[in-house]
């Protein structure tokens, strides 16, 4: 059953906006959860964040960066190709109900997981300050739709191309240290940015959650690729996260388990990349 | 017709007719099946041994009660296609049932033949009369008339087929929903290619969608939709999820990378095909390979391991060989094929390097005590005698308990404490009307043919639900 590619588009360099025919994804889905795909019949499946999903239409859509093999082949699909497979909604929905005031920190493509829980915080009636950065200002996305979906948006880039010269923590830093009382912290980028980020905001009391990445197959609990320690305990990603409180994450573990097949992947874009140039792909 | 065919004169062989297979140097380079199935020559020698009991024992040792001598007889005959006909009849899914079910301690324990000698090799003619239908085209199946009544599957393993086959030869209108891509369960993700090639298992599903079962991949329960839901929209309901949850030691250094559950170990090599490298499946393929556990998913997770390029891989079992659950054959290839066993032997911690590669597992030796609740011997630890052995590669296959995602946002079906799902023995009822269970996820991990056994079961008790509703 073939998953229909409805609109694709490059929202910031190596950066893909997919849209996706899913009709019962997109009816159960809720912010924080994930889908897993794969594109043909000899790919892998991979995990992606929902980035936002349309009920009545049945879309749903993921936003992703070039970075091994099956996210470059997937960067070359159009408009009307098909997935071979979608899978999801996946992964226990963010906890969203009125806290008070929630900062959302949104690094990198790390802003696209974090718009679906803007929304569904500022519907449940949350004031919602967002956060988000990238290296430069091209590099940077969703930034109206964050705008609009936010009580205050700030930007920084590492550069100063735009919003504030730094990184989003100085940001974040400097409104945990005003008056504003906050009741949440939720970061999501890549998982050094959220170590970081989320080590910047341990000192204040408040509740810091991060959303994580980790490598998985199935997405249901089956494999247990996804482990990662929390609070000294074994948790799988897939179904007791993906969202975890930070300051029980291992996150030295969690990264060195990243890193698991970086080899393999490097030769596997390289052989990629000669045959997309031997006109192969 | 069905006339046995008593007063059999002369010796009947006390040696069945062996199972040609590939050499173990040769076969534990590839993924090609070990077994290679018999001629019709050695299925006719086999298929004379069978004394045609009257009261056949054998058929009472079958889970689905397959017409053993009845389908024996008519070997004899060289009447293959009346052969799997007969067998059809019960046993939706033969050629799977001929390669990987325990015979030995099923039909096989009970022939009278095993009293003296060895027992007919029932697995290895069912394979054959499988195979030989394969080969010739199979038969598409007569749809039966709708009865108007809709019945849900939930989980397209060996229950769930089964199942899903029988209601559908009963007429219902039946959906399957599976949450990987591809149907067969643990037929499909768990079970490696050299014992039950993907093709047989492709081959028995598409026979159970020509009886017009729907399948829908990609369709998790308890995330797109709950069970609840199915109860609404369903005259009834099968669950057969299976056990998909890996069990881990608890062990300091699990987490370390390298180290597998034997569930995504295999998951990768099978149903991701990690072993062609024309897929884009990753896997460490390590040298110094240990396994953990006795059953035949450690078999098979090591067996995998060697085909994968390992120069040394064991297996590290806590009791003694007598107590190892997996079958005898398994254990038998495994040795053949170099696999190293470490009986009486414990992991206490698994060892890692500064990037949190896996480098040893330290092992501590067991001797057998008093029996446990099981009946077999309990092992325990003898102090001091911890050694480590090297490995780049772990896999844990201790064992796998029901995944409890199905039952998200539903209410009312009764679990026991090991999260196995309370159903009925004969029946698979739940404590929720119109939902039955059956397989691994009422029972625990357990064997393929139990399953379908299950499945069998249910199917009858659903059809008289549906009559009475």
């Amino acid at each position: 059953m073939p998953y229909k590619i409805l609109e694709k588009k490059e929202v910031a360099p190596s950066v893909h906006r997919v849209v996706i025919d899913a009709p019962d994804v997109a009816k159960a889905a809720k912010a924080g959860q994930f889908i897993i795909l794969r594109i043909d019949e000899k790919g892998e499946r991979i995990p992606l964040t929902i980035a936002d999903f349309e009920k009545e239409i049945g879309t749903v859509t993921v936003i992703f960066q070039e970075m091994g093999k099956t996210t470059k082949q997937l960067a070359k699909l159009s408009a009307g190709e098909s997935l071979e497979d979608f899978v999801g909604p996946l992964g226990t929905p963010a906890d969203i109900k009125k806290f008070g005031t929630v900062i959302l920190v949104g690094g990198g493509v790390g802003v696209a997981p974090i718009y679906p829980q803007a929304k569904a915080y500022t519907k449940a009636g949350n004031r919602v300050i967002s956060i988000i950065g990238a290296r430069n200002k091209d590099l940077l996305i969703l930034e109206d739709e964050m705008r609009n979906a936010s009580s205050e948006l700030y930007i920084a880039t590492d550069d100063g191309s735009k919003g504030h010269h730094g990184f989003v923590t100085d940001v974040m830093k400097k409104i945990l240290d005003s008056d504003e009382k906050v009741e949440r912290v939720v970061i999501i980028g890549p998982p050094i940015m959220m170590k970081v980020a989320a080590g910047v905001a341990f000192p204040y009391d408040v509740e810091i959650l991060v959303s994580l990445n980790s490598i998985m197959v199935d997405g249901t609990g089956m494999c247990g690729g996804c482990r990662v320690t929390v609070d000294g305990k074994t948790r799988f990603t897939c179904v007791d996260g993906p969202e975890f409180d930070a300051r029980k994450v291992d996150f030295v573990e969690l990264m060195n388990r990243l890193a698991m097949y970086r080899g393999e992947e490097i030769k596997a874009v390289e052989k990629y990349e000669e045959e997309c140039r031997c006109g192969l792909h | 017709m069905q006339e046995p065919h008593e007063g059999k004169t002369g010796k009947v062989k006390k040696e069945r007719t062996p199972m040609p297979e590939q050499p173990a140097d040769e076969r534990r380079k590839n993924f090609n099946e070990v077994t290679l199935g018999y001629t019709k020559e050695d299925a006719l020698a086999e298929a004379s041994r069978c004394l045609a009991c009257k009261d056949p024992k054998c058929v009472e040792g079958c889970p689905v009660n397959v017409d053993i001598p009845v389908f024996i007889k008519l070997i004899c005959e060289e009447d293959f296609e009346g052969a799997i006909e007969r067998i059809k009849g019960t046993n939706a899914l033969p050629a799977i049932c001929g390669r990987v079910c325990p015979q030995e301690t099923q039909c096989e324990a009970l022939c009278v033949l095993g009293k003296k000698g060895q027992p007919v090799a029932i697995g290895r003619l069912e394979r054959f009369c499988a195979d030989y239908e394969r080969q010739k085209g199979v038969k598409v199946p007569e749809i039966p008339k709708s009865t108007g009544k809709k019945v849900v599957v939930v989980g397209s393993g060996p229950a769930g087929l089964t199942a899903a086959a029988d209601l559908a030869k009963l007429g219902h209108k039946v959906t399957i929903f599976e949450s990987l891509h591809k149907a067969g369960g643990v037929l499909s993700y768990g079970i490696p290619e050299f014992r039950l090639p993907k093709e047989i298992v492709r081959q028995e599903v598409e026979y159970i969608k020509n009886l017009g079962v729907e399948f829908r991949p990609n369709y998790i329960i308890g995330r797109i939709k709950t069970l609840d839901e199915l109860c609404d929209e369903f005259d009834a309901v099968f669950l057969g999820t299976g056990a998909g949850l890996p069990n881990f030691m608890g062990i300091p250094g699990e987490n370390f990378s390298g180290v597998y559950s034997a569930n995504e170990f295999l998951t990768r090599v099978n149903l991701m095909k990690a072993y062609d490298p024309a897929y884009d499946t990753r896997i460490r393929r390590g040298k110094h390979v240990v396994v953990v556990g006795g059953g035949n998913v450690a078999m098979d997770s090591a067996r995998s391991a060697l085909r994968l390029g390992a120069d040394e891989v064991s297996i590290v079992y806590r009791r003694g060989e007598d107590e190892m659950p997996a079958r005898k054959e398994e254990i038998e290839h495994a040795k053949e094929e170099g696999i190293i066993f470490r009986f009486l032997t414990n992991p206490v911690r698994i060892l890692g390097d500064e990037k949190f590669n896996v480098t040893a597992v330290e092992c501590i030796k067991m001797e057998l005590g008093e029996p446990d609740k099981s009946g077999r011997r309990s092992p325990v630890p003898v102090e001091g005698s911890e050694f480590a052995t090297p490995a780049d590669v772990v896999v844990i296959a201790i064992g796998t308990s029901p995944n409890p995602i199905i039952f998200k946002g539903s209410e009312g079906l009764e679990q026991n404490k090991k999260g196995t799902v309370v159903a009925d023995e004969e029946t698979g009822a739940t404590s929720k009307c119109g939902v039955f269970a059956g397989g691994d996820v009422v029972t625990g991990a357990a064997t393929v043919i139990s399953a379908m056994g299950a499945g069998k079961k249910a199917a009858k008790a659903i059809d008289e639900y549906l009559k009475e509703k």
